[in-house]
């Protein structure tokens, strides 16, 4: 590549945390050891800052965010890790591609890269959105602060447009590469090369199902919860999350009973709080109507309005996943038993969440039947909470390196 | 079955609300019914939306719509393959899926026959010379025809002596122009084309070349839609102020249609007004519920016609937004609906963890 024009096509890049020096004098620095104590100081001071923030307490995914990175819970979340974490390093420099459209992922993703030990490069979502301003203000104001001056070199947060010539110059950089998003976004950079020993984690397009045990839910207490545990998983990403589930399979005696009371219970809030356009009224019918004309036995159930769409199969079908919808689109099966899952766990399955299902039937599920998919089992109202393990990966493990020791007796 | 030859000597705009209620409710329930008995697709479709049966139909509005995006996905049609005249497809932008309508020799040609009737109310019946404003190449393949290829070919009929306006470059042709318009000179001629391409190679270019030809005697059908002009802020009425300018022409006539139930155009009168014929009907519906909307309120256009028979065709939803201004009362004196088309609805920004480089939409 020729060196000046080079040099051009980096100027094209944005810096919101650390400047051209800080990229080019990261491979000098050290590696931590994960969940290192100064890291974790850090966090929590970056926590309380967020959480004194009063323009972030309107966004409840900065608040969680906020929560998550609090020392307590930082301790708790180290526990999984005592045994394993000795002999570990962080591999160096991991460069975060985050997706465009979930605001908080980059923070999630750069955090998890600081646990391990690694120095971070944050490429931030093209689309502006103050929930991404207020955390890098919070990042910058904590590394401000004296105590944790010596952690600044460990951040790169940037923007920059579609430059092939810049993501390739920071794949040659790097030691681990971590993609958020679809795979058409996985297939663009990978044209880029890695150095020899870098290695790639990619996060692709799933899908995601939930599972309700009927007689259990009609018992639940918390009946105002799980919709709104389930409103989240939904309707707060238009159900176009990996993790949103797309098909709700129904167990139990007494299904049509607890179907009423769900769905009139969402009800309550959608009508509330969700806006639907008129795209997406029109293609959740198309949807449904193009899984009419393929496959048997499909019946929408009648709703109140276009907010909900349910579509009631007889039969689950390996294909049913083309058909999938969004902004409101939900198909439904009863189920006898777990088995009949099967044909869609292949590997795009990401998250089954559950409500009133006996864990121990879903571990042995998955035991006897080791399908490649469903990576999460997490109950309905947690399926956006972030987690190290992540689409089967564990990220500590993932981007760290293991010295082996073999002592000498 | 539907006596198409009877019912296409009907006047086209004819009917009041009441006659065409129930004429256009007739049609369409036996429409519905043959469609859902000759295409297991469509009898999919209306199986999985819980539709009954025809029989408890008691207006067109009760008939399940489809949406038109259906016709890119599926290949829909209740003709046998060998039956398959012409395959007309919508001119998508390369890479972009096309709906495809399969078409047999009788629902083309009631298309045709329709299109003259809805036509000619306002062009009168005597064919003209004709200027396309568009180039040659448009419609040689005729078997796969675009939607474009498929306009000019049908208004064709209309004309005599057609000559293109623009060459396969698409660069004016102002020697074919002027010889056409030096033959003809003083009668009546007949302009044809798509909105935008007038605008882009047949206005811009005659500004651009500060050149004014006579056109006072010609009559000018466009349509395509407005989407690309309304990014350059042009107006229907800056639009017509704009050709005014260059070529003195009085009638300018636009038009709303689709390739998916071509030959029920939507004419605009004299008045501005976009208006529906006794063959064809426009409704709007609102986002939430899909409940009709009422007169004056902005809906997602619904379109049914009695044509569309090789293929389910004939209740469609579209995804373009409008308003209906009025019925039966129209100062142009047609009866029907008379309406305005907003343009495409507004593309929702779907959150979730889709691609960092996926294509905005």
């Amino acid at each position: 590549m020729d060196r000046k024009n080079n040099e051009a096509d980096l100027e094209e890049i944005k810096y919101y945390i650390g400047t051209k020096k800080t990229l080019e004098e990261m491979p000098k620095l050290k590696a931590f050891q994960p969940f290192a104590a100064e890291v974790i100081s850090y966090l929590n001071a970056l926590s309380k800052e967020l959480l004194r923030n009063k323009k972030a307490k309107v966004y409840p995914d900065v608040v969680t965010f906020g929560f998550w990175c609090r020392k307590a819970a930082m301790e708790e979340l180290k526990k999984d890790y005592t045994d394993k974490i000795e002999h570990r390093y962080g591999r160096g420099i991991a460069f975060h591609i985050a997706p465009s459209n979930v605001p908080v992922n980059f923070a999630y993703s750069m955090v998890a890269g600081l646990l391990a030990g690694n120095a971070n490069i944050g490429r931030l979502p093209s689309k502006e959105y103050e929930q991404v301003d207020l955390i890098i203000e919070a990042m910058e104001r904590t590394l401000g602060n004296p105590k944790y001056e010596n952690l600044r070199p460990y951040f790169c947060l940037i923007k920059y447009g579609h430059s092939e010539k810049i993501t390739e110059y920071l794949s040659a950089l790097c030691d681990t590469r971590i993609i958020w998003g679809g795979n058409q976004t996985i297939e663009t950079i990978r044209r880029a090369a890695l150095k020899p020993r870098a290695i790639e984690v990619t996060f692709a397009d799933r899908y995601s199902m939930a599972i309700i045990n009927a007689d259990q839910y009609l018992e639940a207490m918390d009946k105002e919860k799980i919709a709104r545990g389930f409103y989240n998983d939904t309707y707060l990403t238009d159900q176009n999350a990996c993790t949103s589930p797309r098909i709700i399979f129904w167990m139990g005696n007494h299904i049509n009973e607890a179907q009423e009371e769900f769905w009139k219970r969402l009800n309550t809030i959608v009508e509330k709080e969700y806006n639907l356009q008129g795209v997406q009224a029109v293609s959740k019918l198309t949807t449904l109507c193009e899984l009419g004309a393929t496959h048997q036995g499909v019946h929408q159930i009648i709703t109140k309005n276009n907010l909900t769409i349910r579509v009631a199969l007889e039969k689950i079908e390996e294909d049913l996943m083309d058909y999938r919808g969004n902004s409101g689109y939900f198909m439904e099966c009863r189920v006898k038993n777990l088995d009949e899952l099967l044909p869609l766990c292949k590997s795009q399955c990401q998250t089954l969440s559950y409500y009133g299902v006996d864990l121990s039937q879903i571990e042995e599920f998955l035991r006897n039947n080791r399908p490649q998919g469903i990576d999460r089992v997490v109950p309905i109202g947690k399926t956006m909470d972030f987690e190290l393990v992540w689409d089967g990966v564990d990220l500590i493990e993932r981007l760290t390196r293991v010295v082996k020791i073999i002592y000498d007796n | 079955m539907i006596d198409y030859e009877k019912i296409l000597n009907i006047p086209p705009y004819a009917y009041d609300k009441k006659e065409k209620e129930a004429f256009l409710t007739e049609i369409l329930k036996d429409l519905t019914k043959h469609h859902y008995q000759n295409c297991s697709q469509y009898k999919g479709i209306l199986d999985a939306l819980n539709f009954n049966s025809e029989a408890g139909i008691r207006s067109y509005q009760d008939i399940p719509f489809l949406p038109v995006s259906l016709f890119k996905k599926l290949e829909l049609k209740s003709i046998k393959d060998e039956e398959i005249f012409k395959t007309m497809t919508s001119s998508g932008t390369t890479g972009q899926a096309v709906s495809k309508i399969y078409l047999d020799k009788e629902t083309a040609s009631h298309q045709q026959k329709t299109l003259v009737k809805i036509v000619s109310n306002f062009t009168g019946s005597s064919r003209m010379p004709m200027l396309i404003i568009d180039c040659p190449s448009v419609v040689k393949n005729r078997a796969m025809f675009s939607a474009r290829g498929a306009g000019i070919l049908g208004f064709s009929i209309f004309g005599a002596n057609k000559t293109y306006a623009l060459d396969d470059d698409m660069n004016l042709n102002l020697d074919a122009i002027e010889t056409f318009l030096e033959k003809h000179q003083g009668k009546p001629i007949l302009l044809f084309g798509f909105t935008f391409m007038i605008w882009q190679h047949f206005y811009k270019e005659l500004k651009k070349q500060n050149k004014k030809i006579d056109l006072s005697q010609g009559i000018l059908i466009h349509g395509g839609g407005w989407k690309k002009l309304q990014n350059e802020s042009v107006n229907p009425q800056a639009f017509k102020d704009a050709l005014r300018d260059v070529s003195f022409i009085k009638k300018i006539y636009d038009y709303y249609g689709m390739v998916e139930q071509t030959g029920c155009v939507y004419m605009e009168c004299e008045e501005g007004h976009l208006h529906a014929s006794i063959f064809s009907d426009i409704l709007t519906r609102r986002s939430i519920d899909f409940t009709p909307c009422d007169i004056g309120e902005t809906g997602i256009i619904e379109v049914v016609s009695i044509l569309p028979k090789s293929y389910p065709g004939h209740v469609l939803l579209t995804e373009d937004e409008g308003v209906i201004l009025g019925e039966d009362d129209c100062p142009c004196g047609r009866s029907g609906k008379y309406f305005k088309i907003h343009g495409r609805l507004k593309n929702a920004e779907i959150r979730g963890c889709s691609d960092t480089y996926g294509p905005q939409k």
